[in-house]
């Protein structure tokens, strides 16, 4: 290991590093962040739902996006699979079908950072798995 | 460096690593690898999560689920519900205790919601084994920002300000000890860190060491930056050697990258730390004590003044700091004294970790802001009292500490307000009681600890807590006699005000606050001989309502020493003198014949 000779080389040390951590940081507040739930279960993952859970990790990552993205269960909609959940603090969550990586890129980009409305919305009146409870 | 979009964080402190969670990491890991998930899903090692006592814990991070109880064999099913598909596995989960529901995450735990986290911010979420991820959080730069930017002075002047006070016991305020140290002059001064940590059942201190050491190790050196000292030693109980391994290699890691040693971060500030060992006397955490031993004295305390910050270890001016004192020190620096003393009550600044343990649902380490109320910490944090029943006190501050009772309940806690209400603040300890606790026996069990860790160099805490002890346990025998009450309040003043130390000094305390708060129980003890709680054994009575028996002999049959007598099929009765109450023909009798009060 080097030694760390200023705080300038601790600081650019920091900025490297945090970025594995940022998960971590993220989780611990929920709350404030976007929560993108993508569905993994039988027939997402089938249909490349972990293809698109990687996309959006990395864009929200490289664009530093205050998001989370985890990951659920069934969500009922296997026909449309893969489907993500959106919810953005403060709307109400959002469910988009069919989704692909260049889809899961336009959703980040459109409606997630400029709030603007894109078609690919599940129409609802459903509930989520955490309401159910 | 993969991008990973699961964290698994897996406690290792003492409390998990005793149900395996060694194992734990390693099934979780190779199933991860089976299933080809490395790229996805990362295995941390953490610090205590504070529910030891429903560990092993796993929590699963983006979504903060929370694993109670897991066991090796839950591994792999751990990894193909949660990991690959999404779907959580709810036998695992935290049931509520009130309504028997399965909690999705932490967040959502009463256990959580109320805390806050600042002593205890990284146990439970960094690797403490890996210097990079403290660096990552920001660790070090309270000290790199420190060394490079300001003088010692303006350093203590944030810390006076900020309010912080010690957490040791005393609460003594942080930044104006810093202040009288350095301004000793000496060509030689010493920080120490207190890890001796003998209050029964305190854990925090150990818990703050194994899960986060690094921030000790940067607390020290600030300090030692602060007073003008390059030598820095922590003192801790060999009997913690989970917490001793992980400040060892914290201190390793540091050395190599240059924030332990000469020229710390290219300053011209150079400062270590090295490790003594207690053999575990809890006088010795008292600090002049605490310096005799690590000279290779006898752990005796002798008289203050001189204070250590005057005259310390090897006749030095010496810094003692408590474990979370320490702990609180580089978020202090980092976030603000006016975020800092934004939070508590006017004169009790932050936060306090404490040892909840008793009668309670959620027993645990949990950190709440000064100003909490019992209540908040009882029935939301801790979830409420066990099996549905009463409240009856909350013992305090350990052996120095007393007991608070349903009229404290909205009492907010800090340290002026404890002591106000005839307890302490102490370590932290904080033991939840219910109606079938007996006082006398609480106060009695608090002395037998004082007798035996006494170190005996002066005789009013030498004599006086084993004359106390002998007299709590005439009245739990059933042979006190009213006078005995004012016996034990004159004693105890006296103690109080002769003892050398502060563990004579405040070791009659649990007695004092238990004769104020309970005193009809006291003298129900030695005037009616019963114990209300029905915990005293030798003041239960067992009789037999002659209504009820049938006269069976199952009793008779039960009883060990031959005290009930009677003919078949006619009612029995019990020889109280013979009696040693036992218990056994209570369980026996299938017609509630015997009445026990
Ligand atoms: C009998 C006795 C036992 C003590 N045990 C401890 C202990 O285990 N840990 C601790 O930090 N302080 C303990 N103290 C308090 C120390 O003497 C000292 O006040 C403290 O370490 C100072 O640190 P602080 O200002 O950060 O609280 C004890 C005091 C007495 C009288
Ligand atoms: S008060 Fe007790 S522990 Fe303290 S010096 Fe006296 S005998 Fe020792
Ligand atoms: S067991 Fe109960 S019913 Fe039978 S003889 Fe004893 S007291 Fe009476
Ligand atoms: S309590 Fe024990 S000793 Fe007393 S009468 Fe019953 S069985 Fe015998
Ligand atoms: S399994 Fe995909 S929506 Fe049900
Ligand atoms: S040791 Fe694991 S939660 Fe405390």
């Amino acid at each position: 290991m080097n030694k760390i000779k200023s705080l300038e080389d601790l600081r650019k040390m920091k900025q490297n590093l945090e970025h594995g951590m940022n998960i971590r940081e993220k989780s611990n507040e929920p709350e404030s962040l976007v929560q993108i739930r993508v569905a993994m279960a039988t027939c997402g993952i089938a249909s490349g739902a972990r293809t698109v859970m990687n996309t959006l990790v990395e864009k929200i990552e490289k664009e530093k996006i205050p998001a989370v993205v985890t990951q659920g269960g069934c969500m009922g909609y296997c026909y449309a699979e893969p489907t993500i959940e959106v919810r953005v603090p403060g709307k109400d969550p959002v469910v988009f079908g069919y989704v692909d990586s260049a889809k899961a890129i336009e959703i980040v980009e459109k409606y997630i950072v400029n709030g603007e409305l894109l078609d690919g919305i599940i129409p609802t009146n459903y509930k989520t798995i955490n309401d159910k409870n | 460096m993969a991008q990973y979009k699961m964290h698994l964080l897996v406690c290792g402190g003492t409390g998990c690593r005793a149900s395996e969670s060694e194992q734990i990491v390693e099934n979780l890991k190779s199933e991860i690898k089976n299933l080809g998930l490395e790229n996805d899903a990362q295995v941390v090692t953490t610090g205590c999560f504070g529910f030891c006592e429903k560990g092993p814990i796993v929590k699963i991070i983006p979504d903060n689920t929370f694993y109670t109880q897991v066991k090796k064999e839950d591994c792999a099913e751990i990894i193909r519900e949660h990991v690959l598909k999404g779907r959580k596995v709810s036998r695992l989960l935290y049931e509520d205790p009130e309504t028997q529901k399965h909690i999705e995450d932490s967040k959502h735990m009463g256990f959580y919601q109320k805390q806050m986290r600042i002593a205890l911010r990284n146990c439970g979420f960094i690797d403490p084994e890996n210097v990079d991820e403290y660096i990552a959080r920001d660790g070090y730069a309270a000290l790199g920002k420190i060394l490079s930017e300001m003088t010692p002075e303006e350093a203590i002047d944030i810390l006076k300000k900020s309010g912080l006070r010690g957490r040791g016991g005393g609460g003594f305020p942080t930044g104006l000890k810093w202040e009288i140290a350095s301004k000793n002059k000496a060509d030689q001064k010493y920080v120490v860190c207190n890890a001796d940590e003998g209050d029964p059942g305190a854990f925090m201190d150990r818990s703050i060491l194994e899960g986060d050491p690094h921030s000790i190790i940067e607390a020290m050196a600030i300090c030692g930056y602060c007073i003008g000292a390059s030598k820095g030693i922590v003192y801790i109980r060999a009997e913690y050697p989970l917490a001793i391994k992980r400040l060892k290699v914290a201190a390793r890691q540091a050395r190599e990258y240059g924030l332990l040693g000469e020229q710390i971060l290219g300053s011209d500030f150079s400062f270590d730390i090295e490790l003594r060992y207690g053999a575990g006397a809890f006088v010795c955490g008292e600090e002049t004590a605490l310096i005799h031993s690590m000279e290779g004295l006898r752990g005796e305390p002798t008289v203050k003044p001189p204070f250590p910050a005057e005259k310390g270890y090897l006749g030095k001016p010496t810094n003692v700091n408590n474990v979370e004192t320490f702990a609180n020190v580089p978020a202090i620096y980092l976030k603000g004294t006016e975020w800092y003393s934004s939070i508590g009550t006017e004169k009790s600044k932050g936060t306090k970790v404490f040892a909840l343990a008793g009668k309670i649902n959620n027993v645990g380490l949990i950190e709440v802001p000064m100003g909490i109320t019992l209540r908040e910490v009882i029935y939301e944090i801790g979830g409420g009292i066990k099996d549905g029943k009463k409240f009856k006190a909350v013992q305090t501050g350990g052996p120095s500490g007393g007991c608070l009772t349903e009229k404290h309940l909205d009492t907010p806690i800090d340290f002026d307000n404890l002591i106000a209400a005839g307890s302490m603040m102490g370590s932290g300890g904080m033991i939840v009681m219910d109606e079938d606790d007996c006082m006398v026996s609480v106060a009695k069990f608090y002395l037998e600890f004082t007798v035996e860790e006494s170190c005996g160099k002066c005789a009013p805490c030498r004599i006086g807590n084993k004359r106390l002890h002998e007299m709590l346990e005439k009245i739990t025998s059933g042979k006190g006699v009213p006078e005995d009450i004012e016996y034990l309040k004159n004693l105890s003043r006296v103690i109080k005000d002769t003892s050398l130390c502060g563990l004579g000094q405040t070791s009659p305390n649990p007695v004092l606050s238990t004769i104020e708060n309970f005193y009809d129980e006291y003298l129900a003890h030695v005037t009616e001989r019963i114990c209300p709680a029905g915990s005293c054994k030798a003041l239960k009575l067992y009789t037999i309502i002659a209504d009820k028996c049938t006269g069976c002999t199952a009793c008779v049959r039960a009883c060990p020493v031959d005290a009930i007598t009677g003919e078949k099929r006619q009612p029995h009765v019990i020889d109280p003198d013979k009696c040693i109450r036992c218990g056994a023909c209570y369980e026996k009798c299938k017609f509630t014949a015997i009445h026990v009060q």
